[in-house]
């Protein structure tokens, strides 16, 4: 069983709902990263997903966009961020998620990218652009390697398209809240839970909600929809909000805290 | 060529985007087809070609040319005379007629040069559907003609601030706001580039071109051209040209990118000939990438050329060898400006004049019994404030 398939055996069991949280590899640093990590799985992250920057990623929006061209300027490449993640595996045991644009992985070699960042430590990996029907050349690839294949769905996709989501989605699934790109505000509970729903029907795989969650409140509305919630950009904005990076990760301990009381009714 | 289901060329094309933007686009697949299909649809194209853009445009002998380089003789296909001054107005007034059809409101787009927004806004000017044009803040400072045009047609121009603030960004941007939008916008790509349907619909709107010159030349031949010649930046006016002739072998293809500063200096937009297979704009083709993968920055004095990708076509026809992709510098681009003005009577855009002087080169190793047709894909006024700092005011060189 894979890490992520334990860790929702173990939510299950205690009737609890995942939270994911979205990290830059490399924003503020790499050795910030591996801090930063832990600090998301001590307070209570069941699932990190860590974003390789990328000097154009087209679904995020101006938060995630600037962290992306900050941990480029400072130096992160895909190869450093995985011997990071070499690094954080031998005091973290988080499931972890590779968030990365498709042209980083067919330029690493997809084969070999799907086997290094295995090796690395990786448990699965979300393509953004990489739709189900140009997911064929990196199935096979990841599967090989053991990875998870976490694909998204969104408000626009209908059951037809959903459903060949679902039949390939592992790990867990990842569906978009709003039809937007990351980082915006208004993202409405009531207006997916019939998407999950229907998603749900198709598949065992946990379905997620991310995009525009932000707040404690917000994340225990989706959580009571979903199988759990992804936040990302908010992450990200606690992580600048600070002055001196050392204080980064209490910050972010503190507010992955307050968002896992949140969705834990506490 | 005609692309797969899902728009791949090969290995090249296909929709490398977030699943928001899929249904969306295959809608837009189906709707293509059948407006295509729809002997109306062609109809009212055909007339808004050739009452409002004004085609067909001239196959120009240029004569002048031809005797300066004493090789092939040198036919000028003039999409500089379309309304709006470039080739791009073929393909925005097809696609408002598509967004009209698919009762979208509002459009938008990308733009480099600025030709692009202006054939969008003039467009959506003619059809009554609001416009935002995304432009890099690098080119609304060197296209600021093309800027108050686009305002003068009541399009609304949104800088882009982020990244290198040039059409790669002005594009991505431009995606960004179609995937919250996606439902009553459609979004007017400007190039052969982008996520299918894209690369294969710019091109039909666009195949005009050559399928023109086609019956020009052999009424003025009697034969087909030797070869033909266009500037290469997404791709949209070579594909035009090249598309109706890519079965009749005799005819040697030539696409042109921008060498900027020279192809061995890294500062240039050439993705054909230095680029690596990877991903830009939802297309798999050649783009320009550093070793990590990350896009690199490009350089060409021709903001429309200034782009580190290229249409998924085009890397098709580049590994099956069916065209050639040279580049021009900067440099030898001015010179064939500076030329096609004083010897023909025709300032010509810069990214023609990178056409124009790979033409020239090519045409002196021909034979003068051969003949070649160089793409004029649009016309010089927006550069002159550019050339007029190089060339100075004098209009001759230093
Ligand atoms: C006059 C002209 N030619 C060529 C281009 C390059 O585009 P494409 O390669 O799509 O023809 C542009 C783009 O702005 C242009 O304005």
């Amino acid at each position: 069983m894979s890490r992520i398939d334990q860790a929702f055996t173990r939510l299950r069991g205690g009737k609890r709902k995942a939270l994911t949280i979205f990290l830059t590899a490399g924003d503020p640093s790499l050795a910030r990263t591996v801090d930063l990590v832990k600090a998301a799985a001590d307070n209570g992250a069941d699932i990190v997903e860590l974003g390789l920057p990328f000097s154009d990623p087209l679904a995020d929006g101006p938060v995630i966009q600037e962290s992306f061209l900050r941990a480029i300027a400072g130096g992160t490449n895909v190869i450093k961020s995985l011997a990071m993640v070499e690094r954080l595996r031998i005091s973290c045991d988080v499931p972890l998620v590779a968030m990365l644009a498709s042209t980083l992985v067919i330029n690493h070699g997809t084969p070999r990218f799907m086997k290094d960042a295995a090796a690395a430590g990786f448990d699965g990996i979300i393509i953004p652009d990489a739709p189900v029907d140009e997911y064929d050349e990196f199935l096979e690839p990841a599967r090989k390697a053991g990875l998870d294949t976490i694909l998204l769905a969104a408000p626009t996709s209908g059951p037809a398209r959903m459903k060949r989501i679902a039949a390939i989605s592992t790990g867990f699934l990842y569906y978009i809240n709003v039809t937007g790109v990351t980082g915006g505000a208004d993202a409405k509970p009531a207006s997916i839970a019939k998407d999950v729903k229907t998603l749900k029907g198709m598949t065992k795989t946990p379905v997620l909600a991310g995009f525009g969650i932000s707040t404690p409140a917000q994340a225990k509305a989706f959580a009571a929809v979903a199988d759990g919630i992804i936040i990302g950009s908010q992450a990200m904005r606690v992580i600048r909000s600070v002055k001196r990076t050392a204080d980064a990760p209490a910050a972010l301990g503190a507010f992955v805290r307050s968002v896992r009381n949140g969705m834990d009714g506490r | 060529m005609t692309p797969d289901e899902q728009g791949h060329f090969g290995v090249y094309g296909g929709r490398y985007v977030i699943e928001t933007l899929m249904p969306a686009l295959e809608a837009l697949d189906r709707e293509f087809e059948q407006a295509m299909a729809s002997p109306e649809f062609r109809k009212l194209l055909d007339r808004y070609r050739s009452t409002y853009i004004g085609r067909p445009t001239p196959l120009y002998f240029a004569k002048g040319l031809t005797e300066k380089v004493g090789g092939a003789r040198i036919y000028l296909k003039r999409e500089d005379l379309n309304h709006t001054g470039a080739h791009k107005i073929n393909n925005t007034v097809g696609q408002a007629l598509l967004a009209v059809r698919m009762k979208k409101k509002r459009v938008i787009a990308e733009t480099g040069a600025g030709q692009h927004g202006v054939a969008t806004a003039t467009a959506a000017a003619l059809f009554g559907l609001k416009c935002d044009v995304f432009m890099g803040a690098v080119d609304m400072e060197r296209q600021k003609l093309n800027v108050f045009r686009m305002k003068m047609l009541g399009a609304n121009v949104i800088p882009v601030t982020s990244g290198t603030k040039t059409l790669k960004d002005a594009m991505s941007e431009a995606i960004r706001n179609w995937i919250g939008t996606v439902r009553e916008t459609h979004y007017i790509v400007g190039t052969v580039a982008g996520p299918a349907p894209f690369p294969k619909i710019v091109r039909e709107f666009q195949a005009v071109i050559g399928e023109e010159t086609k019956l020009q030349m052999l009424v003025k031949e009697g034969a087909l051209p030797d070869a033909l010649v266009a500037c290469v930046g997404g791709g949209s006016n070579a594909m035009g040209l090249f598309h109706p002739f890519h079965d009749d072998a005799t005819v040697a293809l030539y696409g042109v990118e921008a060498a900027g500063d020279g192809l061995s200096t890294g500062r240039h937009g050439a993705p054909l000939n230095r680029g690596k297979v990877g991903v830009l704009h939802g297309a798999k083709s050649y783009v320009m990438l550093d070793a990590d993968g990350q896009v690199m920055e490009t350089h060409s004095i021709s903001a429309g050329l200034d782009y580190p990708g290229v249409g998924p076509e085009h890397s098709y026809y580049k590994d099956t060898k069916r065209a050639i992709y040279g580049a021009i510098t900067d440099k030898e681009a001015l010179k064939a400006f500076e030329t096609l003005a004083k010897v023909e009577g025709i300032i010509p855009a810069f990214e023609s004049a990178h056409a124009v002087a790979y033409a020239l080169k090519l045409a002196k190793k021909m034979k003068k019994n051969q003949s070649l047709v160089v793409c004029l894909s649009g016309r010089g006024d927006k550069d002159v404030e550019v050339a007029q700092r190089y060339f100075g005011d004098g209009g001759e060189r230093p």
